[in-house]
Order: C-alpha cells, then sequence, then structure tokens
C-alpha cells in the first residue's frame, strides 16, 4: 500500500514537472518571437538613426566665371574633395539665378562627401590621414556639424549617396497607391454587394467565391507576371510607369478588399434589411441607403489594411520594372516612377557602404508609415464600429 | 493624338453631356408632376438617372469595343473619329431616352438592371484576374516547352540559362555550350528553405497559439497577439534587408567559430528569417481552431484529473488538427512563393546540396532574375520564368486544394 503510494506520487511528480515542461516551451517560443521583434527593430533603428543627421562643413564658395564651368574649382584645394559633389553641381544655376552673386566669396554650410559624413560620426571610412588630419582642424575650428538631413527627405535617387533621397520614391508610392485604391475600391466593394447581397446561390457564385479565396493565396510574384503579360505586353501600358504598378496592385489588393467587405456587410442584421425592404424600398434601395452606409466603417478599415499591404508589396512591381533609376519625380501616371520599397531594394544592392544607412532609415520611414495607417484602421474600427 | 489625350478628351466631353442629360431627364420629370401625370413607379430623380445611363453606357460600350479591336490588331479607330463618334452616340442615346420618358415609364427598375449588371461585372473580374494569371503563364510557358521539353525542365539537373541570350544574337558557335534548363536545382533550393522556415515557424507558430489560447490571461494575450501580428505587417523587403545585413553575417561567423564554411548567400539566412515571417499566420490560424473547440472537451480531460499539457496533447491537438494541417499547408504555400527575402539573401547560382550552409536558389529569385535584367521579351531566359511561374502556381493552388479538402472532409462538427 505504501509502496504504490509512493509510485503514484512519483508518476504525478512526473507528470507536473511534464506539465511545467510543456509550459515553459510554450512561453520560450513566444518569448523567442518576441525577442526577435525587439533585435529585430533595435538593428533597424540603430543602422537607420544615424542617416537622419548628415554632416557638413563650413566652406567659402567663390563665384568665379571659372567655377561657372568647373563647379569643383569653387571651393579651395584643401576641402575639395570633402565636399560633395551633387552640391556643387549646383553652383553654376545659383550663378544664373542670382547674378550678382558673380566675383564674390560667400559661406554656406554645405554637405560634407559620404566618406566625411562616416568619419564624422565615427564609422569606418575610407579617407586618406591627410583628409583626416584637415577635418581635425575643421572640427576644432567649428566648422563641421551634423545637420538634420533634410536631403533625405526633399531629393531623388542619386548615385552619389550624400544626396541621394527618398522623395521621388514618396510620390511614386502614392502615385501608386491612389491607383490601387482608384481600381480596387470599386470594384470590390461592388463585387462584395453582389455576393451578399445580389448572387443567386448557383454554381457560377460558388466558383466566384472558391476564386476570391484562391487569389488571396496566390504568391504575389504571379500577379507580377500576370501584369508584364497582360498590362505591359498585351495593353501597351508603359513599362515601371505607375500605372502598370497600380492596375497589378490593383489586382492584388481586390481579393483582401473583397473579404472584408463581405464581413462587413454580414456583421448588418438581417433586421434592417426586412425593415427596409417592408416599408417599400427596392433591394438596391435597401443596399445603397442601409446597407452600405451601416458597413462603411468596416468597408474602410478594411480598404485601409488593403492599402497598408499593398504599400509593403515589392515583388510584383519589381516584375513590371518599378525598380527603376529614379531621380526626379514623375510627373504622370505613365512615366516612369519608383516606390518606397523598390527604392530599399535598390539602395540594399548597393555596394557604397554609406547606401547602407539609408536604406535602414527608408525602412524606418516605411514602417512609421505603414505603422500610422494600421493604427488610423485601428482607430476607425474602434470608433465607429457597431455592436448589433 | 496619345491614349491619355483621347481619354482625357473623351471625359471631359462627357461630363458637361451627362449632367446636361441628368438635368434634362428631371425637368421632363418635373413637368410630369407639375401636369400631375407622375405615377407612383418612377420619381423625379429617377428620370435624370435614367436619362443619364442612357447617354454613358452606348458612348462607353463604343469607347470599350473600338480599345478591344486596337488590342486585338484587327483596326485601329483614328482617335478623332472615334472620339466624336463616341460622343455622337451619347447624344443618340440622350435624344432617345428624353424621347421615351414617359409618365409611365418603370426609371427605377431599369436602372437597377442596369445596376445589377455592373454589379456582376465587378464580380466577374475576379474570375478574370484568375484566368488571365493562368493565361498570361501558359501562353509564355508553352512557347518555352516548344523548345525544351518538359521531361528535361523537370528531371534535368544543370540550369545554365546563360547561353540562351548569345543563341538569339546568333553568336553561338559550335563550342558554346548548349543552354540548360534543368530545374531540379531550382526546387531543391526552394524547398530546402521553405524546410528551414516550417522548422522554425511550426513549432514556434504553434506553441505560441498553444500558450495564449490555454495557459495565457486576457492581459498577456492582449499585449501578444498584436505584437505577433506586427510580424505579419512588416514588409518582406524589410525582412529581406535583415537577413542579408545581419542574419547572413551572423550565420557565417557561427559557422566558422565550429569549423564550418558556409557561404554569405547561404540558405540558412533567408530560411530562418522566412519562419520568422510564417510565425504570425501559422500562430494566428491555430489559435482560432483551437479556440473553436468547444469548452466541454477541456472540462470532461480536466474532470479524469489530466493536467493542462496532457489535456493539450492529448485532446486538444488531435481536435484541433485538421486546421492546423490546412494552416501548415497555407503556410507551405506562402513560403514556397515568397520573393524578396530570398532576392535579397539567397543564392543566385542553382546548387543541388543538402548543406544549408551552401548558396542555392529559388524559383522566385530566377524568375526575378530573369524579368528585371535587360533580356528581349522572347529569350529563352525570360520565357523560363514563365514555365517557373507555372510550375509554382500549379504548387499553390493544389496545396490550396488540399487544404480545403482537409477542412472539410476532418472538420469536427460540434454540437
Amino acid at each position: 500500500m505504501n509502496n504504490s503510494g509512493n509510485t503514484s506520487s512519483r508518476r504525478l511528480y512526473k507528470r507536473y514537472r511534464a506539465e511545467k515542461r510543456f509550459k515553459s516551451l510554450c512561453i520560450l517560443a513566444l518569448c523567442l518571437a518576441v525577442a526577435f521583434l525587439v533585435t529585430f527593430f533595435a538593428t533597424l533603428i540603430s543602422k537607420g538613426y544615424s542617416a537622419f543627421r548628415q554632416a557638413e562643413l563650413r566652406v567659402e564658395i567663390s563665384f568665379t566665371e571659372q567655377s561657372r564651368q568647373m563647379p569643383l574649382a569653387a571651393v579651395g584645394d584643401e576641402v575639395r574633395y570633402l565636399v560633395s559633389r551633387g552640391w556643387l553641381r549646383k553652383v553654376p544655376r545659383m550663378l544664373k539665378e542670382n547674378p550678382e552673386l558673380m566675383d564674390t566669396t560667400q559661406k554656406y554650410w554645405i554637405v560634407a562627401e559620404a566618406e566625411v559624413d562616416q568619419y564624422l560620426k565615427g564609422k569606418a571610412n575610407k579617407l586618406r590621414p591627410k583628409q583626416q588630419e584637415v577635418l581635425k582642424r575643421l572640427e576644432a575650428e567649428g566648422r563641421t556639424r551634423l545637420a538634420f538631413n533634410t536631403y533625405f527627405f526633399l531629393n531623388g535617387d542619386s548615385k552619389i549617396p550624400e544626396i541621394a533621397g527618398i522623395k521621388s520614391a514618396l510620390i511614386g508610392s502614392v502615385y501608386v497607391l491612389f491607383l490601387t485604391l482608384l481600381f480596387s475600391f470599386p470594384v470590390g466593394v461592388m463585387t462584395a454587394v453582389y455576393l451578399e447581397e445580389f448572387a443567386p446561390d448557383n454554381r457560377f457564385t460558388q466558383a466566384i467565391e472558391v476564386n476570391i479565396n484562391n487569389l488571396a493565396a496566390i504568391p504575389s510574384i504571379l500577379y507580377g507576371l500576370l501584369g508584364l503579360a497582360i498590362f505591359i505586353n498585351t495593353f501597351g501600358v508603359p513599362r515601371s510607369s505607375a500605372l502598370a504598378g497600380g492596375l497589378t496592385l490593383g489586382l492584388m489588393t481586390l481579393p483582401v478588399i473583397i473579404i472584408t467587405t463581405r464581413a462587413a456587410i454580414r456583421a448588418v442584421p438581417d433586421s434592417i434589411r426586412e425593415a427596409a425592404l417592408g416599408v417599400g424600398a427596392s433591394r438596391w434601395q435597401m443596399v445603397i441607403h442601409h446597407v452600405l452606409p451601416l458597413s462603411f466603417p468596416g468597408i474602410l478599415t478594411g480598404t485601409i489594411i488593403g492599402l497598408a499591404q499593398a504599400m509593403g508589396e515589392t515583388a510584383p512591381l519589381l516584375i513590371v520594372g518599378m525598380m527603376a533609376f529614379i531621380p526626379d519625380i514623375p510627373g504622370s501616371f505613365t512615366q516612369a516612377a519608383t516606390v518606397l520599397p523598390a527604392q530599399i531594394y535598390t539602395w540594399s544592392s548597393s555596394s557604397l557602404r554609406a547606401f547602407e544607412s539609408r536604406t535602414a532609415a527608408a525602412i524606418l520611414v516605411l514602417l512609421v508609415l505603414l505603422l500610422l495607417m494600421n493604427f488610423l484602421a485601428v482607430y476607425l474600427r474602434q470608433k465607429f464600429q457597431r455592436k448589433w | 493624338m496619345s491614349t491619355q489625350y483621347l481619354i482625357l478628351f473623351f471625359f471631359c466631353g462627357l461630363v458637361p453631356l451627362a449632367v446636361m442629360a441628368y438635368f434634362l431627364g428631371r425637368r421632363k420629370g418635373r413637368i410630369f408632376k407639375e401636369e400631375g401625370r407622375l405615377s407612383f413607379l418612377s420619381q423625379i430623380d429617377q428620370f435624370g438617372w435614367y436619362a443619364l445611363t442612357w447617354m454613358i453606357l452606348p458612348a462607353l460600350g463604343v469607347f470599350v469595343l473600338a480599345f478591344l479591336l486596337h488590342i486585338l490588331g484587327i483596326i485601329s479607330v483614328p482617335a478623332v473619329i472615334l472620339l466624336f463618334g463616341a460622343l455622337t452616340v451619347a447624344l443618340a442615346g440622350l435624344a432617345q431616352a428624353l424621347h421615351s420618358i414617359s409618365p409611365g415609364l418603370r426609371a427605377r427598375q431599369k436602372l437597377e438592371k442596369v445596376i445589377y449588371f455592373f454589379l456582376f461585372l465587378a464580380a466577374v473580374i475576379s474570375i478574370l484576374t484568375t484566368l488571365g494569371i493562368v493565361l498570361s503563364v501558359i501562353f509564355e510557358a508553352i512557347k518555352f516547352f516548344q523548345v525544351v521539353s518538359v521531361w528535361e525542365f523537370i528531371s534535368g539537373t544543370q540550369w545554365s540559362p546563360d547561353t540562351a541570350f548569345l543563341q538569339g544574337a546568333e553568336r553561338a558557335g559550335e563550342e558554346a555550350a548548349k543552354p540548360q534548363f534543368g530545374a531540379v536545382p531550382i526546387f531543391a533550393g526552394t524547398f530546402m528553405i521553405t524546410f528551414i522556415a516550417m522548422c522554425v515557424a511550426i513549432p514556434v507558430g504553434l506553441l505560441s497559439a498553444i500558450y495564449m489560447s490555454e495557459y495565457a490571461g486576457d492581459k498577456v494575450r492582449a499585449v501578444a497577439k498584436p505584437l505577433l501580428e506586427i510580424l505579419a505587417g512588416i514588409p518582406t523587403v524589410v525582412y529581406g534587408f535583415f537577413a542579408a545585413i545581419t542574419v547572413s553575417p551572423l550565420v557565417v561567423r557561427l559557422a566558422e567559430s565550429v569549423g564550418l564554411e558556409a557561404d554569405y548567400t547561404n540558405a540558412l539566412a533567408p530560411g530562418l528569417v522566412m519562419g520568422i515571417m510564417i510565425i504570425p499566420f501559422i500562430s494566428s490560424l491555430s489559435d482560432d481552431v483551437i479556440r473553436a473547440i468547444p469548452q466541454s472537451l477541456r472540462e470532461g480531460s480536466y474532470a479524469l484529473g489530466l493536467t493542462t499539457s496532457e489535456t493539450i496533447k492529448q485532446v486538444l491537438l488531435p481536435a484541433a488538427l485538421p486546421g492546423i494541417v490546412s494552416a501548415f499547408l497555407l503556410a507551405v504555400s506562402r513560403a514556397l512563393g515568397e520573393t524578396m527575402i530570398v532576392v535579397m539573401a539567397a543564392g543566385l547560382r542553382p546548387n543541388l546540396t543538402m548543406n544549408p550552409l551552401e548558396g542555392m536558389t529559388t524559383v522566385t529569385v530566377r524568375i526575378v532574375d530573369a524579368l528585371t535584367g535587360d533580356l528581349a521579351f522572347d529569350s529563352l531566359e525570360t520565357l523560363s520564368a514563365f514555365a517557373l511561374g507555372l510550375t509554382l502556381l500549379l504548387i499553390t493552388l493544389i496545396l490550396n486544394l488540399i487544404s480545403t479538402i482537409v477542412i472539410r472532409k476532418f472538420k469536427q462538427k460540434y454540437e
């Protein structure tokens, strides 16, 4: 008796140990995922934050006939290769706009060359010892500073890292998202309304429903193949254009919008529909006057989430050619454009070290934008959601 | 005149006409009302909308028809003629509509028929999208398979398309190697990376789902669930950057410290990061399935004296298995089609190996590589991208189908 009590308590002990083990395993799994999230953001922020500040040098610019033809001659020998070539290129234009500058010398804070930027931020760089000495002297004289990197937000892409910015990519993203919305929102909502309120229960309707679920699971890169083969090669939409990207992403966002809109429409109780029909409204009047307005917050939330997804999407856009080098803002929907994720991709494959922190900074901008969109979606849902 | 301007002029012409049509229709309705002849069948506004619809539809029809003819290459109608033709048809439609407006006209019913038609058309677009994807991939793939046999494609172990463009340029001599399109190494790489991803995602995703649904209190759940969902919201290009810049060098250093050699384009780094990307996918689907199991099963198990972990392992997991299997299949199909992470962190060179520390390539990498270069659209390498795309599409669809069947067949019905 005593013996068997002993074994059973030992078995119980074992079972409790197994229980504890399993529970800690579960906690470990969750912690692992969260730990990744923390390291992930810590890495990106530590790599990216320095790009929001840009080294500048206080330099005398002499505006002469010579410097108009050869911008490099506008600065002294000592600092000639320490300041950005990209900035000096503007000298002739400055002279053209302000002719009174001719034959004067002015002091400016000028964007420093990428290696100088790395040096002043205490990172590995390729500066020669002599150049480092010059920089040390300039530092002592207070002629160097790290200022907020406005160029990053106000310039387009460039091969010169210190003046490369995300403006053209941001504008491209706005174009593409606008077209995506323009296409997928009406079609998506109309499809959802049809399936929820009008469709007869027959084979064709079932086929559409199965099909929409399938579309949501098709890898995004295949939408790129569709865009390339149909929109670009058959319909003649210009390659790399915002239009090609917007249409492709529109098709990709369509299932998301349809599925969320259907859920929102289904959440409207039948009593509303019956009441509307009861006072003599037609089915369409019932939908447009009652069901759609009531489900609108849900539709909006789903649309914003779909757009956020589209905004981070890269693969199909690479296929339709939206990774071109775009220094200027595209003037229309049919001109070559690029988007923020594609810009991140092109920068990340650059071999220049200075682009690494810019890539991380662009990623931070993208993540902040996505976060804002998602917050907006959550906020709208909380604010307007009704419990029936 | 470019298409852009044509479309612009078309709509600029149509908008004032549409406004005019609306007010003309309404005016007729108002006259009926003043005369007291308006029946209950239609309201004044509906006459306006009726006139507007009957004007715009024929014009749009003409426009779409001309566009289709142009695309199919049958005939290209000159832009000016098209513009005036469409606007004339619009005016004719308007005249006909105004003529047919009478007090007894059932304008609302007719309008709603048009609306139903457009709703239906929208629903058809989703079918057309699938059709578009399937056809665009199949057509190009057929061109590819006319040159390269299907058997060679699915069983060959050599993928060296580099000489394909030389042949296109007619520079290939006898000595130049024939391009080879054996896709086995590419699929091997794809499955290897997917396998690594699953080794990360399944245990972590499933165990976190179990913790959140069975152990965690409401507070922990309210924090942990959105945190995991952040993982799903991060764009894949960001994961790719992370894999290439941080994880790959880490893997190489770790491998060196234990005396192994690893490439910077090793399969392990993209695999691990992809696994993390898929965690929320598995965890949220499994969480839903586990929470859908009725409480009575848990209570019955506890009443028999089982501990929580025994309940999970012996009661809940078997009950949730179909749902978990289908989540697993969907996750696999997502991993197979994932592009940016592997494009940025995995290799370009097809490599048939079992060693995850070596560089290998995937289907999606080859597609992107073939289509973002400067190759002509009908070069063999470009076409090979569509053949790879077709295989990817087939695998994805089959996985989806199996997952649907698993759910439907084995789903427990609880009363």
